[in-house]
């Protein structure tokens, strides 16, 4: 690792943490004139155990549900005290902290328009607390308040689609990366910043200890969710959702099967006997997803 | 010398706040301090007070703001009451854990359910473990006087740590009364602009808010328990500095013909001054009592509580808030203070005027009646009473 990372090594992150992969990646693109402002979980534990850090940033953490309410504090103080001009201000949270308990809080943020980045690291459960569900893990995944069983498939709804729901406040930019599209991913975050106001980016974030797939597969899987199209990388100036930009466009896309595979939390989809309706159902609504996304871009031509 | 205006206390508090040169103001209204956030915007709105206002969308990140506000170095005040002051309540000890010296004016109001909007110090009382100095207000001076101080003590370096100025609903924060206003220049000489220890600083970057493993958790708590017992001492500075500069006596706990009296009745917020003239009365037909007011309830002025017990057959303590399963919280810290005292008074609780129900002199004699009956008995028979109940069917 470069001596000038702004996020260091050391800290106690799992092996094959996507999250903390993504976190350096934003990191490298911000610089050093950046104050982030965290919410509690696993970023937050894995990072700053007194007396040690892993930021060479200024970095704040209060609570869970607040971190963009933190970030604004930040930001108007910053302006009232002169100190603002140059700096980038950005928000992270788990998707636990963003979905979730600090929907309300994130919301607040956009509507008053402040100038902050907030970054989602999406790993689909709370993980920090022992991968529990969250609004924003996929339908039918195992977590250990969604268990698969004899009378269950896991998770019984849909995952919940925060970036749209964010680009629908009319924000300046909302975007979706993963660590496997790496110049995307850079490219994003240098938009977000670069823009006045608002800015939203959710990295797909693979975590070996909740999704239960060995660690030196994260990079992989995170390039198996875009190539299935589970995962779409797309990029959207305000709030008009038809004129979303679609950043890769897989060849030929994957059977969803292949990357639901890798996990043992979609095992029991597997075995004993393989659940063709549930697969089925699962790829029939990632074909639906893609149709749209094609007709909207014949559109715009 | 400053302006003699007629406000009311939210006002009061507000004024407060733009003489204090406060930086940014997070705030979410909440009856009965959106007066406060009216008033800053209006002072904003015509170029009278340079200010961040930030209009959250929940007390809850009204006080997340402040913390980060306050954490990149700028002076912040907010106020709440009641739910809100409820829904920040994650926030205070936050806002206490990292050492941040944040102002907060609560309106004493009354907690649900039943709603009610009226007053009591119900919301704050439950906050008293928070971690912030707590000052309560008798009147609207007390109000915007407090509040200018509450800056200066909690920034100290001896202490940084938040403080909450309550005042009682309605009765202050929507009564009017003439407040003397210090002048601009009376403020700027008393309170200096806020010099914090550590900022979000790129240029010096830092770790706020990290975690605390049980290697070093209690360490923290301790400082915290340190920075409390300092601030015993920096109020008082404080206080006299500000009776020096201002002409107005602040007193931890004041005193009110107490040196020959039987039965002292204990009181805080608006109730005070009724309570002494309800003295004066009683006095006029011979009953030997007196008025004890508490200004500051954190940190607990131990030394000056156990100096009242001494001159007192009977301390009645009049708790406008319920622990319920105990009785008052603030006999309950009497009771506590005197517990290894040689010599102390029979200590007898009331609840009074929970959810705003008015609190009339007949009611002080009502205590007195109780008081006097204990003295005569030579014992308590009972602990808690509630004052100007209805029958409850």
């Amino acid at each position: 690792m470069a001596s000038d990372e702004l996020f260091t090594s050391g800290h106690r992150g799992c092996a094959g943490c996507g999250m903390a992969a993504a976190v350096r990646m934003v990191l490298q693109e911000a610089g050093p004139n950046t104050i982030v402002a965290n919410a509690t979980g696993c970023l937050e534990v894995m990072t700053t155990a007194y007396p040690e850090t892993a930021w060479k940033i200024p970095w704040i953490h209060a609570a869970f549900e607040n971190a963009a309410a933190v970030a604004s504090g930040v930001d108007v103080a910053l302006k009232k005290l002169g100190k603002r001009e140059g700096i980038n201000i950005l928000a992270f949270g788990g998707d636990g902290g963003t979905y979730d308990i600090g929907f309300q809080a994130l919301s607040g943020m956009l509507e008053r328009g402040h100038n902050i980045t907030y970054v989602v690291f999406d790993n689909e459960a709370y993980m920090n607390t022992g991968i529990q569900r969250c609004s924003s893990t996929p339908f039918a995944a195992s977590t250990t308040t969604s268990p698969a069983g004899k009378f269950s498939i896991g998770k019984k709804e849909k995952k919940k689609p925060i970036a749209s729901i964010v680009a629908a406040h009319d924000i300046s930019y909302t975007a979706t990366a993963t660590i496997a599209n790496y110049r995307d991913l850079k490219k994003k975050v240098r938009k977000a910043l670069d823009v006045e106001g608002p800015s939203f980016i959710q990295i797909f974030s693979p975590c070996p200890t909740g999704w239960r797939y060995p660690s030196e597969l994260t990079v992989e899987l995170s390039r198996m969710a875009v190539e299935t199209g589970i995962f779409v990388l797309w990029e959207l100036e305000g709030a008009d959702m038809n004129k979303i930009k679609v950043t890769y466009w897989p060849k030929e896309r994957k059977p969803v099967e292949e990357y639901l595979k890798m996990q043992r939390r979609f095992a029991h989809l597997f075995k004993p006997e393989k659940k063709t309706d549930i697969l089925n159902k699962i790829q029939e609504e990632v074909d639906e997803k893609w149709k749209h996304l094609e007709e909207l871009n014949e559109m715009a031509r | 010398m400053g302006i003699k205006q007629v406000v009311k206390g939210n006002f009061a508090t507000a004024v407060a706040a733009k003489l204090a040169r406060v930086d940014v103001v997070p705030a979410y209204p909440i009856t009965p301090s959106t007066l406060f956030p009216e008033q800053i915007s209006t002072y904003i709105a015509n170029g009278e007070m340079d200010a961040e206002l930030l209009l959250t969308e929940s007390e809850h990140s009204a006080m997340s703001a402040a913390i980060g506000a306050s954490a990149s170095g700028a002076r912040v005040a907010t106020a709440t009451a009641s739910q809100g002051l409820k829904l920040m309540s994650e926030m205070l000890f936050i806002a206490s854990g990292m050492r941040l010296p944040i102002v907060t004016a609560v309106g004493n109001r009354a907690l649900s359910a039943p709603i009610n909007i009226w007053c009591d110090h119900q919301d704050t009382i439950a906050e008293r473990d928070s971690g912030w100095l707590q000052f309560y207000a008798e009147n609207n001076q007390n109000a915007l006087d407090l509040m200018l101080m509450a800056f200066k003590i909690s920034e100290d370096h001896r202490v940084l740590l938040p403080s909450m100025v309550g005042l009682d609903a309605f009765v202050l924060t929507h009564t009017m009364e003439g407040v003397d206003v210090p002048l601009q220049k009376e403020v700027d000489e008393f309170l200096p602009p806020y010099k914090p220890v550590y900022t979000l600083d790129v240029k010096n970057p830092m770790t706020f808010g990290s975690f605390g493993t049980p290697a070093h958790y209690m360490e923290f708590k301790y400082q915290q328990w340190e920075a409390m017992k300092n601030a015993e001492k920096v109020i008082d500075e404080v206080f006299s500095e500000f009776h020096e500069k201002f002409g107005r006596k602040y007193e931890k706990v004041s005193e009110y013909k107490t040196d020959d009296a039987d039965i002292i009745i204990l009181t805080m917020g608006s109730m005070s001054g009724t309570a002494r003239a309800a003295v004066d009365s009683m006095r006029r037909e011979g009953i030997k009592i007196g008025a004890a007011k508490l200004t500051v309830l954190r940190p607990f002025p131990f030394k000056e509580i156990k100096m009242l017990a001494r001159k007192a057959k009977v301390l009645a303590v009049a708790d406008r808030n319920i622990s319920f399963g105990f009785g008052g919280a603030v006999f309950a810290e009497i009771a506590g203070t005197l517990i290894n005292e040689k010599e102390k008074p029979m200590l007898i609780d009331f609840i009074i005027g929970l959810g705003g129900r008015d609190i009339t002199q007949e009611d002080f004699y009502k205590i007195a009646e109780i008081s006097k009956d204990a003295i005569k008995k030579g014992e308590v028979e009972e602990m808690v009473h509630w004052i100007n109940l209805k029958e409850v069917k």
